[in-house]
């Protein structure tokens, strides 16, 4: 590979210099309207989309980074096979000849597909049609199983089909919002954006904040229930007693519209009648918890809305439904205002269940156990064969990859050795596998280095399809950039490999008439849309909600002018629709009282409390909690790529409550081994993200692409919810010990370096260079020699500045090439090393002044007071001195006098709760 | 008149001396007589500013420091150009070379040092001079009019001024230097070769590990001949090979020397009437060459000379820069360290730039900056007052601007 180099990035072409094309995010669930153009300098503007129902024009840091990451370096832009380049034919001859042999030797479950929330409807559809309706197999899964399965598998059980019933708008019209496992701040900007401002017009609205750990979120919660990792379901529990304790229930409601209340509220009475002994289960004062079952017990528009502290659990299937239950009890659903709400964590999580790709579902939300539904779905695609058994999950899929009895798995945009829990697990079975194909856009990641095949494919900006967020907004993802290679696109490649393996089917000229197939197969048998949900004879109806009807029949243009739409999108909706009349979608769904059980009625679903899989122990005292930071996207493939997104938190990090950290005895600033039994990384100790006793906190993304040792999906137990086969992601004993290194460092460079034989590293792109954070363990080595060596500095005629205090382990070193710095190096045996921030901004200098290089090895200005501290609000580069500053001398007071002064937080708002705290802190300072 | 005060007499009318008597006239004006002897026929001068003058960068009278009139109007009596050739101190008396003979009730040593010349064969030959006077920098200037090529034997602090000077008066200098760096009694090996290539700039000439073994000339130097056989021409040779102590007037007195006039922590030598001050002094095991040190001296001896008991010589770290215009050198205290002793270093070779700092326990020993030594007097300050520098340290060799807010 060729070094990589930070200053000629080649930029991908635009198919037109002047036109701004309407796109859709490719990050979180919220789903947000793009608008993306062109500038003359051929970099990208992006900017939200006010015309899009979900975000108004709105759009968070990542969103508002998409320019800095659309670029080519590091792109997989031809097909290789055995880690040669070769032609397209020959890489689909290798898949679906692979593919073929394996399922005539092996039989069709010997091959699978383990795909992502990253990709369209359009290419789920054709890679779900491919596997259970061809190859006959369901072991197609994806990486939603670990993110909202456990939401789908509720939303099943009480609904009878995967429904979310509210929208976004529900939000501004609710009295009270609940955010349960949900650090929406971070997560999902825009959202918590709109749930901010609705709270500002209307203060007297509440916001309940349930999450272990004292997050950004609960800078704006009335009230913060800590409660103890895992103790979700004793809390609604407790909840729905209290409720039907004290008479807060729609009787009316319940009776004629719900089912199975006695067992449910047995089984809560039971585990969670009094209030006391639900505080202690959950480790919160009876208080606070009395006044959140007070406030939700008053409060009829109320929203529970739940993520991955939720979903990501061994409970995590009873988790949604103890929630979905207090909604029924009361009958606080249906009507705008109120309602449980499962905010996905992906662009395309919804999309990707429409279609049915996962190994438990059909297609068009029909299910595999449903003879009805496979004969429709059967017939309507003419195949010659339908999966009628569920397939392997992702976790049990890698695990019969490891034993062999799948043989084949075609991953496609994800990056399962990163994300999957056990990781190391996935490593062992990728290596095993007969063939292991990837589809991705980046050449090097953590699961590409196991890959026989890898297949480019089109990225954000280039490819062309729908996305569904999590309120069931269909948008657009439309392209604005040429495909750059041979790069094509996810669908198209996997249609090549079916008619290589002789299926017919995949006769597709556009994405559009993917997506027609997919809106005429949401029809297929599902009657229209309030017309009854039983058959003559009383047997189950192959009714399903989700219908797009209202959406067939578009044609290329039309579909290229669909604007963002929630459905059910029903023709009938639309008297004699002739597509394109605006077409009308659907808010809110159960106004009607209409739950898709056979029943037609919506269920209560007891839910008996258990505890987490694994238990702290002595030798693991610790529980492991995991999560997203705000401004990095899953395995930052992408959003590694921006200097802007890698200043807020640079590098991978454990974040522990002090006292543990003593008892541990780490150092906060300082290095930190964290193991499980089933492994470890390396991590920065920090403190401050409100972490409680007993917790720590390690983010998802980092990998070894980005660190030596970093990848906490190695950590992460394989446990997994015994319904959804969600992982227990927020739940694994650890442990965290010193990890003890001679010498700390950090190096800003222009070129890639080779960081291998370094004890530990991190790589973090910056503007015009990369940064690596390093540390050793070699106190012997010449640091002049060495740092020379990395550098490729050797020459002694190299314009090398050096600074050197052997006794203190102190060695700083610059080279300067041609009056502009190349490299610098700076190494301490203590983790005393100066602010990068003011280096940093010595790499975009064409020419380094004389009083630069004076301060180049101290790392500071010679002017004092130019340091402005880490990067607070990434999109005006407001450092945290700066805005404590501002505070300070000007005596300010609020959030938006902050951004009155400063400009942070005027842009994408995500720093805001950020700058809160910082008030807080500051008066509190003060106060002292 | 005939008075009943003390005598003073001072042998040597140079910087040392004569910043003694200086001192002592702030304390007790009234209460010696005082003689000076001086072997030199001028007023008292700043024998450091030589080097400017040979340059053409100042006149003899700019570097004169008390002038005749001073001496009549402190009632001192100056025997200028007539050196003390003997000492009897059973008579407390000194003769000089006139054939005076004065008594004396304290006598005050200041002869400083000569300059060592190499005893290679033709050193006596014409043209072959040192630096250490008026005399010789008259004798260089004259040499510089009339002659084109100069080397220079001796690579020191004196030396390299030497050879600057007379580039300066447009000779052809080469410089010979037995060592295989420039200044190593002042510089580390890396600012020697800083400097070396800086000096090589400006037109010197500079040859290391270089030993001459002989002077060539028939009635005036031609040139000079090394060991290896190889020669240079040469018009002018100015010995810059260090310095020995001006003792033999002390030795033949009886008075205890080692390598120079043996003195306590008063300036006392052996015999209490006699104190030494400046270079052909020895307190302890050290000798001293730089001015800063002497003052110290001069200030001690006249306190005691004055009958003040109380003070102390102790020996300080000095501090060295090197006047050579262009090339910016300071370097202080002792820079060579030891085993305990800890490294804090800087190179920026494209700026020129060169610092080091020998720590010894939290406090700075020793410095040698090149390039860039606006910090000097800070860090011969904090060597001085044996500053703990444990807070400033990781800062502390980027200098005084990046150390004070913490500092505060």
């Amino acid at each position: 590979m060729l070094p990589r180099t930070t200053h000629d990035v080649t930029l991908p072409a635009p198919l037109s210099a002047t036109a701004t094309t309407a796109t859709t995010c490719p990050y979180c669930g919220v789903g947000c309207g793009v608008k993306a153009s062109v500038r003359p300098d051929g970099q990208f503007d992006v900017a939200g989309d006010e015309k899009h129902g979900s975000n108004h024009g709105r759009l968070c840091v990542k969103g508002s980074a998409l320019g800095e990451t659309v670029d080519l370096q590091g792109r997989l832009l031809y097909p290789q096979v055995d880690g040669q380049r070769v032609g397209w034919d020959d890489a689909l001859d290798r898949v679906a000849g692979g593919l073929r042999r394996i399922i005539d030797q092996h039989g069709p479950e010997a091959v699978a597909l383990y795909v992502s929330g990253q990709l369209l409807t359009e290419d789920y559809y054709v890679a779900n049609k491919l596997m259970k309706g061809y190859v006959g197999t369901a072991n197609i899964d994806t990486n939603s199983r670990l993110c909202m399965s456990s939401a789908v598998a509720g939303h099943k059980r009480a609904f009878g089909e995967d429904l979310v019933p509210v929208c976004y708008e529900d939000l501004e019209q609710a009295d009270m919002i609940v955010l349960v496992g949900s650090n929406t701040a971070w997560c999902h900007p825009i959202l918590f954006q709109r749930i901010a401002r609705a709270k500002e017009a209307r203060p007297e609205m509440k916001l309940v904040v349930i999450d272990p750990r004292r997050t950004a979120t609960c800078e704006l919660a009335d009230l913060h229930l800590p409660v103890r990792a895992g103790t979700d379901v004793w809390l609604f529990n407790g909840l729905l007693s209290f409720l039907h304790q004290h008479g807060v229930m729609d009787t009316g409601f319940v009776e004629r519209h719900t089912t199975g209340l006695a067992r449910t509220m047995a089984i809560a009475d039971n585990t969670a009648g009094d209030v006391r002994s639900v505080a202690r289960a959950c480790k919160i004062t009876e208080a606070d918890l009395l006044e959140f079952y007070r406030l939700f017990a008053r409060t009829e528009k109320v929203i529970t809305a739940f993520s991955m502290g939720v979903n990501q659990s061994s409970a995590g299937t009873d988790k949604v439904n103890s929630i979905i239950n207090c909604h029924l009890l009361t009958g606080r659903i249906g009507r705008p205002g109120m309602g449980p709400f499962s905010i996905t964590g992906q662009p395309n999580a919804m999309g990707g269940r429409e279609v049915g790709g996962l190994a438990n579902m059909l297609a068009a939300h029909m299910d595999l156990g449903n003879a009805k539904h496979r004969d429709i779905v059967k017939s309507f695609w003419g195949s010659p064969r339908i999966a009628d058994k569920p397939g392997l999950k992702a976790v049990d899929l890698f695990r019969a990859i490891e034993a062999g009895k799948v043989k084949a798995v075609w991953i496609m945009a994800t990056n399962p050795v990163v994300s999957l829990p056990d990781a190391d697990q996935v490593k062992r079975a990728l290596s095993k596998c007969e063939l292991v194909i990837s589809s991705d856009i980046i050449e090097k990641t953590d699961t590409n280095a196991y890959a026989h095949v890898l297949l480019p494919a089109l990225g954000w900006g280039e490819k062309d399809g729908t996305v569904t967020n999590s309120e069931r907004r269909i948008s657009r993802q439309r392209r604005f950039l040429a495909a750059p290679g041979e790069a094509r696109g996810d669908w198209q490649i996997i249609c090549d490999v079916a008619r290589r393996m002789g299926y017919e089917g995949f006769e597709f000229d556009g994405t559009h008439a993917v997506f027609d197939e997919h809106a005429r197969l949401s029809a297929a048998g599902n009657r229209e849309w309030g017309i009854g949900n039983r058959s003559e004879h009383g047997e189950p109806t192959a009714l399903r909600a989700f219908n797009l009807s209202g959406l067939v029949g578009m044609t290329r243009e039309q579909f290229d002018a669909l604007p963002p739409i929630q459905w059910p999108v029903l023709s009938s909706t639309i008297p004699d629709s002739p597509f394109p009349i605006p077409a009308v979608g659907t808010a809110r769904l159960f106004e009607d009282n209409r739950y898709y059980h056979a029943d037609g009625k919506a269920h209560f679903v007891p839910t008996p409390v258990r505890a987490p899989a694994h238990a702290s122990s002595e030798e693991f005292p610790l529980v492991l909690n995991t999560g997203r930071v705000r401004d990095q996207w899953h395995t930052m493939t992408r959003t590694g790529k921006s200097p802007k997104l890698a200043d807020h938190i640079p590098e991978p990090f454990v974040d522990m409550h002090p006292q543990d950290a003593l008892v541990s005895g780490v150092r906060a600033g300082e290095l930190a081994r964290v193991s499980s039994r089933w492994g470890s990384l390396v991590a920065r100790v920090q403190h401050g993200g409100g972490i409680p006793r007993g917790n720590v906190f390690v983010p998802i993304h980092w990998n070894a692409q980005f660190a030596s040792d970093a990848r906490v999906g190695s950590l992460v137990n394989p446990v997994v919810d015994p319904v959804s086969g969600e992982p227990e992601f927020k739940h694994t004993p650890v442990r965290v010990e010193e990890f003890r290194v001679l010498w700390h460092g950090f190096v800003l460079s222009r070129r890639e370096l080779q960081m291998e034989s370094t004890t530990w590293w991190t790589r973090i792109q910056g503007r015009q260079f990369l940064r690596y954070e390093i540390a050793g363990r070699d106190k012997s080595m010449d640091r002049g020699a060495w740092a020379r060596q990395l550098f490729g500095a050797e020459d002694p005629e190299a314009d090398w500045i050096e600074y050197e205090d052997r006794t203190a382990g102190v060695y700083r070193a610059a080279l300067v090439v041609g009056d502009r710095i190349e490299c610098c190096v700076f190494m301490s045996s203590r983790p005393d090393l100066p602010s990068r921030a003011w280096l940093a901004s010595l790499f975009v200098k064409e020419q380094l002044e004389e009083i630069d290089r004076v301060g180049l090895l101290v790392g500071e200005p010679v002017e004092k007071g130019a340091d402005t501290g880490p990067t607070v609000c990434s999109c005006f580069g407001v450092g945290r001195n700066t805005i404590c500053a501002a505070i300070r001398d000007r005596n300010l007071k609020t959030t938006a006098e902050i951004t009155g002064c400063l400009k942070a937080g005027g842009n994408c708002g995500s720093c805001v709760p950020e700058l809160k705290k910082l008030l807080s802190e500051v008066r509190a300072t003060e106060a002292a | 008149m005939i008075t009943s005060k003390p005598r003073l007499v001072v042998v040597g009318n140079g910087m040392a001396g004569m910043r003694t008597v200086e001192e002592l006239l702030k304390l007790l004006p009234d209460l010696y007589d005082i003689t000076v002897f001086g072997a030199e026929p001028h007023g008292n001068y700043n024998r450091i500013l030589l080097s400017p003058v040979l340059a053409g960068e100042k006149t003899v009278d700019d570097i004169m420091l008390n002038t005749r009139q001073w001496y009549a109007q402190n009632g001192i009596t100056l025997h200028a150009g007539d050196p003390v050739v003997k000492i009897d101190r059973p008579r407390r008396t000194v003769y000089a070379q006139s054939g005076l003979a004065i008594p004396y009730d304290r006598l005050l040593l200041a002869t400083g040092s000569k300059p060592f010349i190499i005893p290679v064969p033709g050193h006596q030959l014409p043209g072959v001079i040192a630096f250490r006077d008026i005399q010789d920098v008259e004798t260089m200037l004259a040499a510089a009019r009339h002659h084109r090529h100069a080397v220079v034997i001796g690579g020191g602090l004196l030396g390299l001024e030497a050879a600057n000077g007379l580039l300066r008066q447009g000779m052809e200098v080469s410089v010979v230097h037995v060592n295989d760096c420039l200044m190593e009694r002042q510089l580390d090996k890396p600012a020697a070769a800083l400097l070396k290539a800086a000096l090589e700039r400006k037109g010197l000439r500079i040859l290391l590990n270089a030993n001459t073994a002989e002077i060539v000339g028939p009635d005036r130097v031609t040139a000079l001949r090394f060991k290896d056989g190889s020669e240079i021409p040469a018009d002018l040779v100015v010995m810059t090979a260090g310095v020995r102590p001006n003792i033999d007037l002390a030795r033949s007195a009886g008075l205890q020397c080692d390598r120079a006039i043996m003195v306590d922590d008063t300036l006392q030598s052996f015999d209490p009437r006699i104190y030494a001050v400046g270079e052909c002094v020895q307190h302890r095991k050290a000798l001293f060459g730089l001015v800063a040190p002497i003052w110290d001296q001069a200030r001690v001896c006249a306190a005691h000379l004055a009958g003040f008991g109380h003070s102390r010589y102790v020996q300080q770290a000095t501090a060295t820069k090197l006047k050579v215009t262009g090339v910016d050198l300071y370097s202080a205290g002792d820079f060579i360290g030891d085993a305990d002793s800890e490294d804090l270093v800087m190179r920026d070779p494209r700026r020129g730039v060169y610092k080091r700092l020998v720590l010894k326990g939290n406090r700075v020993t020793g410095a040698v900056l090149y390039g860039d030594v606006k910090d000097g007097p800070w860090y011969f300050e904090l060597i001085q007052n044996k500053t703990d520098i444990a807070e400033l340290r990781s800062r502390l060799l980027f200098g005084q601007a990046y150390c004070e807010p913490r500092a505060a």
